[in-house]
């Protein structure tokens, strides 16, 4: 798989959280040949199954992405809307939008509001509609729209919008690609509304009922000017095996067990600890009688703005550490 | 659905302590259900049998219980003091009549006359703990004789139906959804429903996630009284809802994302019957639904709502227009339940 080419691909998905269709079908489609089962539940959650006698595994990576929701169309045609999952106001100014019909736009503060204290209802969208009967007959309420930013490469760093969390889904995929043979039974779950509040996985993680979850995301780098440290992680530094978020305290035998592998198959990597920012280890830990949980992430830049900043090396280096962890040899629990 | 709900706002029955609403919810349904039971957290849970057996199995949920307070301790004075129990502003309670305990004891939430009150003071809102409830008692003793610690407290406030349509009355959220489900209850169905008149939800939606996880449906329709701000001092677009506007459609709150296909499905069927709706404007509040959606393997999730003007307090007020078109649009929402031929 040419990373790059998927990403192009996965990013053309209009897939904000609650609306995942377009990248499920895609993702679907580039693992047809590699499960044995494929299932759709409630949520929108895509769980693939390839059959295996061993321990039950779950692998993890969310397949929404944030984005905004029309709530209300003005007398002038200027759109108003809420947001779908963490959406600063600042970080948004003037970025170009699309809907899913392919209607284009920009997001606009009042300029009467205090850019100091800017919210999301001091912003609009301007889809150059005259007034709101021309806007109403493009866009309805309840329509969402995502960033329209595009995708570069700069040497081995991919500069994208979404890379949260579609950097993290080509991860596992190229791994579920090189997966030879496993002893386990593997389960790997796109999971929906991840954004909103970590929803779909919970549900997921119920109707499977594994042994081991390792959940598959990006995680804020702490290696930017003035950064506050909220991760400990930095590009280039390799996959970061998750100790510890604010939704989840990992197992001590995943993080022990993750480190070994790495260093057994000669994967860079590096311990993460985030105090900023849950993941779906969250729900997946505490699923029913509690899951051995473990992480493996992507170092990312400027998380949640219209251009996130990834490491293709660490990108191999994930791909690398899971599809090790699916093949190895893990003790029964039950 | 004008006599009833006056009927049911009428009844006390805050979070936790939902015993006499469900009885009185209980009473009016029994008859016309196959299958009734009171679950550990206090929900009530009805099934019905329908015309047909339903291919994608359907819970409808209303939640029975209203914001109130709690008795804290009683003062040396014999005054009341006391803590919310749900989300209330502590600037609308002050001067507001009130019922204690089981015995419904009256009182009223007091404070200082006006004439005693520095310039200073005035510009503050006292806290909470601060307040006391006056039940007319002569010391302590006088007052522990009526009252104890824990002791429930439920606003008290009449019906009055005013101006267009207009009702005024404690509890609309969420009787309203109460009154619907029970004239659901009350006629033939296309279709067996599960109905769930939940506990609890004012304080986190805990009754609901119990309910579902027994009953584990398919699709969950959230019967709901929602916040109006159709007021002068907001902008359009910070108007959450309004008033006579019609039935609010659940697309995005802050705990829920409903399921989109369930959210087109009512917003086509209140085109295709005149009936007018809207959508939240701002993105606020969370119902029943957000415990419901994750529960076991997931559940597909909707929600109508009617708009409610000063919600959560003892004079909230609603359009019986939009209560009306509450009940059409779920009912029409049964008939395409009892329609489906696919699997969800």
């Amino acid at each position: 798989m040419d990373i790059l080419t998927a990403l192009q691909e996965l990013n053309a998905c209009h897939a904000p959280s609650g609306e995942e269709k377009e990248i499920r079908d895609c993702i679907q489609r580039m693992t047809l040949d590699r499960v044995d089962e494929t299932h759709v539940d409630a949520l929108g959650n895509l769980i693939l199954h390839k059959k295996g006698t061993g321990p039950k595994l779950l692998f993890a990576a969310h397949m929404d992405s944030i984005g905004l929701m029309v709530t209300h169309i003005e007398k002038e045609g200027f759109l108003r809307f809420g947001c779908i999952g963490g959406l600063p106001a600042e970080n948004i100014l003037y970025t170009p939008v699309r809907f899913l019909s392919g209607i284009r736009g920009t997001i606009v503060p009042d300029q009467a509001a205090d850019r100091s204290k800017l919210t999301l209802d001091d912003l609009y969208v301007d889809i150059g509609a005259k007034d709101e009967q021309e806007a109403a007959e493009q866009v309805r309420i309840g329509d969402t729209a995502v960033y329209d930013t595009p995708l570069n490469l700069l040497g081995n760093r991919l500069l994208s919008p979404y890379l949260d969390n579609r950097i993290s889904c080509l991860a596992l995929l190229k791994a579920m690609e090189s997966i030879d043979k496993s002893p386990n039974d593997l389960y790997f779950v796109f999971t929906a509304q991840e954004e909103p509040g970590l929803r779909g996985a919970k549900p997921a993680a119920f109707a499977i009922d594994p042994d081991y979850a390792v959940v598959c995301d990006v995680t804020p780098a702490g290696d930017q000017p003035g950064s506050k440290h909220y991760g400990s992680s930095r590009l280039g530094g390799g996959a970061a095996i998750k100790v510890m978020d604010t939704s989840v305290i990992c197992h001590p035998e995943m993080v022990d067990r993750l480190k070994a592998l790495a260093e057994k198959n000669g994967i860079t990597a590096q311990n993460d600890v985030i105090v900023k920012g849950g993941t779906d280890a969250g729900p997946l830990h505490i699923s029913r009688s509690g899951v051995l949980t473990g992480g493996v992430s992507v170092p990312c830049r400027y998380i949640h703005t219209p251009q996130e900043m990834a490491d293709l090396r660490d990108v191999e280096s994930c791909a690398a550490l899971l599809s090790a962890f699916a093949e190895s040899a893990l003790p029964a629990l039950r | 659905m004008k006599e009833l709900l006056r009927e049911l706002c009428q009844v006390p029955g805050i979070s936790g302590f939902e015993e006499e609403i469900r009885a009185c919810i209980a009473e009016k349904i029994r008859p016309h259900v196959q299958d009734m039971k009171v679950d550990a957290v206090g929900n009530l849970i009805a099934w019905k049998a329908g015309r047909r057996k339903a291919k994608n199995e359907l819970l409808i949920t209303a939640h029975m219980d209203e914001v109130g307070f709690i008795v804290k301790r009683v003062d040396d004075k014999g005054y009341i003091r006391f803590a919310p129990i749900g989300g209330i502003d502590r600037r609308t309670v002050i001067g507001k009549k009130v019922l204690v305990g089981k015995a419904r004891i009256p009182g009223a939430i007091g404070l200082r006359a006006y004439h005693l009150v520095s310039a200073k003071e005035e510009k503050i809102v006292p806290d909470m703990a601060d307040l006391y409830i006056d039940i007319g008692a002569t010391g302590k003793e006088d007052a522990q004789k009526l009252v104890q610690i824990g002791d429930e407290i439920v606003f008290d406030s009449d019906w009055v139906e005013f101006g267009n349509h207009r009702i005024k009355a404690k509890a609309l959220d969420d009787r309203i959804g109460c009154a619907a489900m029970i004239r659901l209850i009350q006629s033939e169905l296309p279709v067996d429903c599960t109905f769930v008149f939940s506990a609890q939800e004012e304080v986190g939606a805990r009754g609901a996630f119990g309910a579902a996880f027994a009953i584990r449906p398919h699709i969950a329709l959230v019967l709901e009284g929602t916040t109006a701000a159709d007021l002068p001092e907001l902008k359009e677009h910070r108007q959450v809802t309004r008033v006579g506007a019609g039935p609010v459609l659940g697309l995005m709150d802050r705990q829920t994302l409903y399921d989109r296909e369930l959210f087109e499905r009512l917003r086509a069927l209140a085109e295709k019957h005149g009936i007018p709706w809207q959508t939240k404007r701002t993105i606020a509040g969370g119902t029943d639904a957000s415990a419901i959606q994750t529960t076991a393997s997931g559940v597909r999730v909707a929600s109508i709502s009617v708009p409610v003007r000063y919600i959560h307090t003892p004079s909230s007020t609603a359009s019986l227009n939009d209560c009306e078109q509450l009940y059409v649009l779920a009912e029409r929402f049964i008939e395409t339940i009892a329609n489906e031929k696919e699997d969800l």
